[in-house]
């Protein structure tokens, strides 16, 4: 497909739409935006148009089509059932390339020229908020809640979290959300410094919207040198984060904590 | 700061609004879950929305095993 084509697409788990120099990325992937392999290869299409845009654009906006929330993060289910079919050596390394894959994504839209922003509310865990982290700012409704639960299951969060978290907010946050596994509020996630804009429930598209067309009246050359000035990507970590995710996932701790998940009778059971 | 059974009927309160359950039909020692015919997402959604309403924080893991009102409001109360 083309860039121009890729930009404007319906896919299985997301749909692009590039209108008036602003590009929105809607996730609709059932139940709560998990990402697995088909979201990975969706996601790494409308990564790699980015950098051959030549039309005109000032603004990236990724947000949640579903009630439930932004993302509930990796799609454990997958991940087991795929691990289970495999021998460990080749599931370590299976993980590794979805790894790498989505680390190569996600730097992408973390680095690109644009302003990004990330529209979250409700449920925006592990993966997702990983996503999130990727993006410029974060604008969550009151809904929004915060998460990285990965140690529960012997892991640490593994798409760029702990660095990208780390660049953006103190250190003593980042331990609190990654040692205790618990969830931040909206309005706790702002005091953090996580998020720029709290606004009302089913208001954070709009207020996305809002900020994009801001960002439009300045020169895009300018923001770009800005945001490059600024935004640096913590490569060597994020390369680091994918080592220890790897030396982790090989356990039996891990496959029995995901046995556990993928076993509970929970809707949604990679929640509190 | 509200007593024990102010914020307990608080909780009643919102919960009844939010989860549109007839409020006389909650009783303080119901187990929410199954009251408000909620589940786990929709617990963090009622957590959300009384952090918001008593302005306090409540650690996931603090409610870990919680399911009735009334030891909801008791950890709320602690918080105030």
């Amino acid at each position: 497909m083309s860039t121009h084509e890729v930009l404007n697409s319906t896919g299985e788990t997301m749909d692009c739409l590039f209108q008036d120099g602003l590009i929105e990325l809607c996730l609709h992937r059932d139940p709560c935006n998990e990402i697995g392999s088909i979201s990975l290869n969706e996601l790494e299409s409308f990564a790699a148009a980015l950098p051959t845009l030549k039309q005109p654009a000032h603004a990236v906006i990724i947000y949640s089509d579903l009630k439930p929330g932004f993302s509930a993060g990796a799609d454990l289910r997958e991940l087991y059932e795929r691990s289970q079919q495999m021998q460990k050596e080749d599931a370590v390394q299976g993980v590794r390339e979805f790894l790498e894959r989505i680390h190569r994504a996600l730097n992408i839209i973390d680095s690109t020229p644009f302003t990004t922003i990330a529209a979250v509310h409700g449920v925006t865990f592990g993966g997702g908020l990983e996503l999130a982290l990727a993006c410029d700012l974060i604008i969550a409704d009151k809904t929004a809640r915060f998460a990285f639960p990965e140690l529960r299951l012997g892991l640490i969060p593994g798409f760029g979290g702990i660095p990208r978290l780390k660049r953006d907010v103190g250190n003593a946050v980042v331990r609190d959300l990654l040692l205790t596994g618990r969830s931040f509020n909206a309005t706790k996630a702002q005091q953090s410094g996580l998020v720029s804009q709290v606004v009302a429930e089913g208001e954070a598209l709009r207020a996305a919207r809002a900020t994009a067309a801001q960002v439009a009246k300045f020169d895009r050359q300018t923001s770009a040198a800005a945001k490059q000035f600024i935004k640096s990507i913590p490569y060597d970590e994020l390369r680091r984060e994918i080592d220890i995710f790897c030396d982790l996932f090989s356990r039996p701790a891990v496959q029995a904590g995901l046995k556990k998940f993928v076993d509970s009778k929970d809707a949604q059971p990679y929640l509190p | 700061m509200p007593t024990p059974d102010q914020t307990l009927n608080e909780i009643l309160t919102l919960a009844a609004t939010h989860f549109k359950v007839a409020r006389e039909k909650l009783c303080p020692d119901d187990d929410f879950f199954k009251a408000l015919g909620i589940d786990s997402l929709q617990t963090l959604d009622l957590l959300t929305k009384l952090e918001n309403h008593f302005h306090v924080e409540l650690p996931d893991y603090e409610l870990q095993g919680v399911t009735d009102f009334r030891t909801l409001a008791g950890k709320i109360q602690a918080r105030l």
